[in-house]
């Protein structure tokens, strides 16, 4: 196998997943996308581990899904309470920050 | 890249079955992202994550890290799915469609994203266009958890603490006062 088929593999899915969080304006979508995104990111981070022969990789993509993990639970946190304090999770309409 | 597994080819190590699984998963794969970003339909969405998701840990399988796959199977599709189907029916109002995103909108974000491709994918052909990678083993796990609880450790315990937070944090945000 040569390693770039997975590097591009990573590459695509990262381009999907920013297209999601860009164009998506429901808030769980948008966390989705996210996810979409630590995932291409753990196949390269896997890849390269197997590269050069080395646990870091694996490690280290453990802790980006135990870290994806903690995002998604308070994302979607907040994303409640926005849908309770607004009746919407439209991310378009979040703009009471904006000057 | 066609030039490179040409080339590959003709060394006679490629490996065929390794490959055509290979490309039979990120097809799949590529196919629930872009369906997944683009559906109308927030459970469907949820539900092409699940595939992608399951593609990744076959990936991991590919690449020899059983570990990594099988935690991905446990937290991704077992936990973080589900977590999601709980939040789209909490926000029930929009159980439907997703309000369609201005053309304009979407116009901008697809061309974030092939420049981005392009970018990267230069990037990547330019750099390791020839780099093989060869799995004769599956990582053994106890190496990963020798090197998890020995080399990092410090990270472990700060991925621990930070679970830990997010968990507290949480339901703090989210409980009804």
């Amino acid at each position: 196998m040569l390693l770039n088929q997975f590097l591009l593999l990573g590459a695509v899915l990262f381009c999907i997943g920013v297209y999601g969080v860009l164009a998506r304006r429901n808030g769980v979508l948008v966390l989705m996308s996210v996810e979409i995104i630590l995932n291409s990111v753990n196949i390269n981070l896997v890849a390269f581990g197997a590269l050069n022969d080395d646990v870091g990789g694996a490690v280290f993509a453990l802790f980006v899904i135990a870290v994806a993990a903690a995002e998604v639970g308070i994302g979607l946190a907040i994303v409640l309470l926005m849908y309770r304090n607004r009746r919407s999770i439209d991310l378009s309409e979040a703009d009471m920050l904006k000057g | 890249m066609t030039g490179a597994l040409a080339a590959a080819a003709a060394d006679g190590d490629l490996l065929v079955a390794q490959n055509v699984f290979f490309v039979a998963i990120a097809a799949v794969m590529v196919f629930s992202a872009f369906r997944c970003v683009t559906t109308r339909n927030v459970v469907h969405a949820a539900l092409w994550l699940v595939l992608v998701l399951a593609g990744a840990a076959a990936q991991f399988i590919l690449l020899g890290s059983e570990f990594v796959a099988v935690t991905q199977v446990l937290v991704y599709v077992g936990a973080i799915v589900v977590l999601f189907l709980f939040g789209i029916m909490l926000t029930r109002a929009s159980m439907g469609d997703d309000e369609t995103a201005s053309g304009e909108k979407r116009v901008m974000a697809a061309v974030v994203a092939v420049l981005l491709g392009l970018v990267t994918g230069g990037a990547l052909i330019e750099s390791f266009s020839d780099t093989r990678l060869v799995i004769n083993e599956p990582q053994p796990t106890s190496l990963v958890s020798d090197a998890i609880f020995s080399q990092y450790i410090i990270a472990f315990e700060a991925v621990s603490v930070l679970l830990l937070a997010a968990l507290i944090g949480a339901i703090v945000v989210a409980r009804k006062d």
